[in-house]
């Protein structure tokens, strides 16, 4: 088992430094370098040199690299072009935001996603069943910042039961800051929930089909019992893994209902970041946003070991 | 090995079964029973299936699931407004009306500019700048659908060269392939369509086909892998290498045509995702710019006025959602047919 943690560990390190890598050379890939990007093409040569000057970048790229390796591992972001403020500031003052609503959309999808498959998969063909269906169809078929914007209109708008711009923070009380995430929640959980709902009904139906569901039928077992230890068991592990990779759609959705909620978070902050072309606070936002993504797909690949023994007595070398 | 023996064994006997002329004479079954008949004791009762082309299970799965049915027509519908938007939108893209006008709303404008006034209505409203929604939406389409169309083709392209690369030399071209399919799933969609319009810079159509499509390579190039890897050890690619094929030629016109069934499935359910991806990059003002607006963009535009006029934002919505379900119905369907598992779709 700790062989496998070891494993996943060290993996997910590995895919963070060719992220952080990819980011580099990406971003200085760009025609004509992105300083010249950032200040227009009518800016003058001396005002060039001196941003690259000031930005490190009239180094060799081996230098440059390996600075920005160092700088990341000390917690060093560098400083925002627009604003001069560190962007390690801008940063800490966003992931909040976005893992707020991220971890509320997330924990309200797997609440509903959860029952909801297991309901689809046990009375299969029943109304409760279609009914499932159709709301995880129409749940994938509708991007985050749809949902966003009919929350808002609906709930913020013609209710007025939820604010529709704005965040507060937990530290002003815990009841002002769920009111801000509960829209925004929703609207990157619900699209989340209709594709974990469908894999939870999918995989439970084929586990129930089974050979062994109906030995233990025929011996006796109960139907509870039977469902909940006996097909749950081995129905989760698919909807585990795609809980897992289906946080993309969570973390992606976060950054176009930032938007719809002007809230300040990750997403806003890359996306602001990209059109005033400040590509200090571009980098380090793309690098946290997959830095979260690959943390929690870790953390899914560690959770494993609680639910599948193979993995568990250290049988399964995947 | 043993495997490869029994089935040419079982191959020449099929040949000698079969009355033809072509087989030597020392091959021929000319005994008691005739040519080409198989003594009675040998009937197993057991048939081949008749051999039906991915095209025939694509309309078979179609026709039979009545949901996926009503998707495929919807597409062709849509596709065709989107092609024939001038003929179709009752209005030009840029022709103004009264500002924020309710769905039905009407106005009394002089359309086909002959002079006298008439009162339209328009079915979904109007915007902000007093465009007529639906006629916007219509023109949308031709956009938000044709760069979705060419982020999957484009996708589909990159993915199965690579899979097949991969899948038919193995060795450390797999290896390298792969470490670079692993890696790419570290950056959600938006994420890396955002990142590398970054790097591009926006604007360009092919930029944002580029950007989304490359997110969804690694969707190709693993199922392709997986089929060339089972499809590398049949007979028939022995033989085509004994007949002296070369390397491109067996991987694209031997496996490719035996394994494209997946990969069309596939394509159909990556569409939605990419018609939600542009959504999303055109909403971030980080898609294409062309003239009339795409989906994203109209939903955008009409954000800050959703306290006044919500059908501004959620008409353009409605569209992709309707959209996005046809797809989603008609790729479902054939994965049914094709009895390809859920899997990973991001």
């Amino acid at each position: 088992m700790w062989r496998y943690i070891t494993k996943r560990v060290a993996h997910a390190v590995l895919v963070m430094w060719m992220v952080a890598t990819t980011v580099f050379f990406g971003l200085r890939a760009v025609p004509g370098g992105p300083v010249r990007g950032m200040l227009g093409q009518e800016a003058t040569e001396e005002a060039v040199a001196r941003l690259r000057e000031d930005l490190g970048l009239d180094e060799p790229l081996a230098v440059q690299y390996v600075e920005w390796m160092t700088d990341l591992l000390v917690g060093d972001f560098g400083t925002s072009i627009t604003s001069s403020e560190a962007v390690g500031t801008l940063v800490a003052q966003a992931v909040p935001k976005t893992l707020s609503i991220a971890a509320f959309g997330v924990t309200l999808g797997l609440l509903v996603a959860i029952p909801a498959g297991v309901i689809g998969a046990t009375r299969r063909n029943e109304p409760a069943d279609y009914a499932a269906t159709i709301a995880a169809f129409l749940g994938i078929s509708m991007p985050a910042f749809f949902v966003g914007i009919l929350l808002a209109v609906v709930f913020g708008v013609w209710l007025g039961w939820f604010p529709v711009v704005g965040y507060t923070n937990i530290s002003e009380g815990v009841v002002p800051w769920l009111r801000g995430i509960v829209l925004p929640g929703i609207a990157v959980g619900l699209p989340y929930a209709a594709g974990v709902t469908r894999m939870m009904r999918s995989s439970l139906i084929e586990t129930l089909d089974e050979q062994y569901m109906r030995t233990a039928r025929a011996k006796g077992v109960g139907d509870s019992v039977r469902l909940y230890k006996h097909a749950m068991q081995n129905a989760l592990m698919p909807v585990v893994t795609i809980a897992g990779i289906q946080l993309a759609l969570v973390l992606g959705g976060t950054v176009t209902v930032e938007i719809v909620f002007g809230i300040q978070g990750l997403g806003r902050l890359l996306v602001d970041s990209i059109l005033e072309r400040n590509y200090p606070v571009t980098q380090v936002a793309i690098l946290l946003i997959s830095g979260i993504f690959v943390f929690m797909n870790l953390l899914v690949d560690i959770a494993y070991t609680a639910i599948d023994p193979r993995v568990r007595y250290g049988g399964e070398q995947a | 090995m043993t495997d490869a023996t029994d089935a040419s064994a079982d191959t020449e006997a099929d040949d000698a079964a079969r009355p033809d002329g072509g087989t030597p004479a020392y091959a021929r079954n000319t005994g008691e029973f005739g040519v080409g008949e198989v003594p009675q004791e040998y009937e197993t009762g057991e048939r081949v299936t008749a051999h039906r082309s991915t095209g025939e299970r694509i309309v078979e799965a179609l026709t039979d699931n009545k949901l996926a049915l009503a998707g495929a027509v919807t597409i062709v519908a849509l596709v065709l407004v989107a092609v024939f938007a001038p003929y179709v939108a009752p209005y030009g893209p840029e022709q103004q009306f009264g500002f924020m006008q309710e769905p039905m709303g009407q106005s009394t404008a002089d359309v086909d500019g002959d002079g006298t006034t008439e009162t339209v209505t328009h079915y979904l409203g109007t915007d902000s700048f007093g465009h007529d929604i639906l006629t916007r939406i219509i023109y949308g389409a031709r956009i938000s659908m044709g760069v979705a169309l060419a982020t999957v083709a484009f996708a589909f392209t990159v993915g199965t060269t690579l899979g097949i690369l991969a899948g038919f030399y193995g060795g450390w071209v797999d290896s390298v392939i792969m470490r670079y399919i692993d890696f790419q799933w570290a950056f959600p969609t938006i994420i890396l369509g955002v990142g590398i319009i970054a790097v591009m810079g926006g604007l360009g159509w092919l930029n944002v086909v580029v950007a989304i499509g490359i997110a969804f390579i690694d969707d190709f190039a693993r199922i392709i892998r997986g089929e060339v890897l089972s499809i590398r050890e049949e007979e028939y690619i022995t033989a085509a290498r004994a007949v002296g094929m070369g390397d491109a030629r067996i991987m694209f016109k031997e496996m490719l045509p035996n394994a494209v069934a997946p990969l069309i499935v596939q394509a159909t359910l990556m569409i939605p995702f990419a018609i939600l991806a542009e959504a999303g990059l055109s909403f971030l003002g980080l898609g294409v710019k062309p003239t009339t607006p795409t989906w994203g963009l109209l939903i955008s535009d009409g954000r800050q006025f959703v306290s006044q006029a919500w059908w501004i934002s959620v008409m353009p919505g409605l569209a992709i959602m309707f959209t996005v379900l046809a797809f989603n119905t008609v790729g479902d369907g054939l994965r049914d047919a094709f009895d390809i598992s859920e899997g990973e779709v991001n």
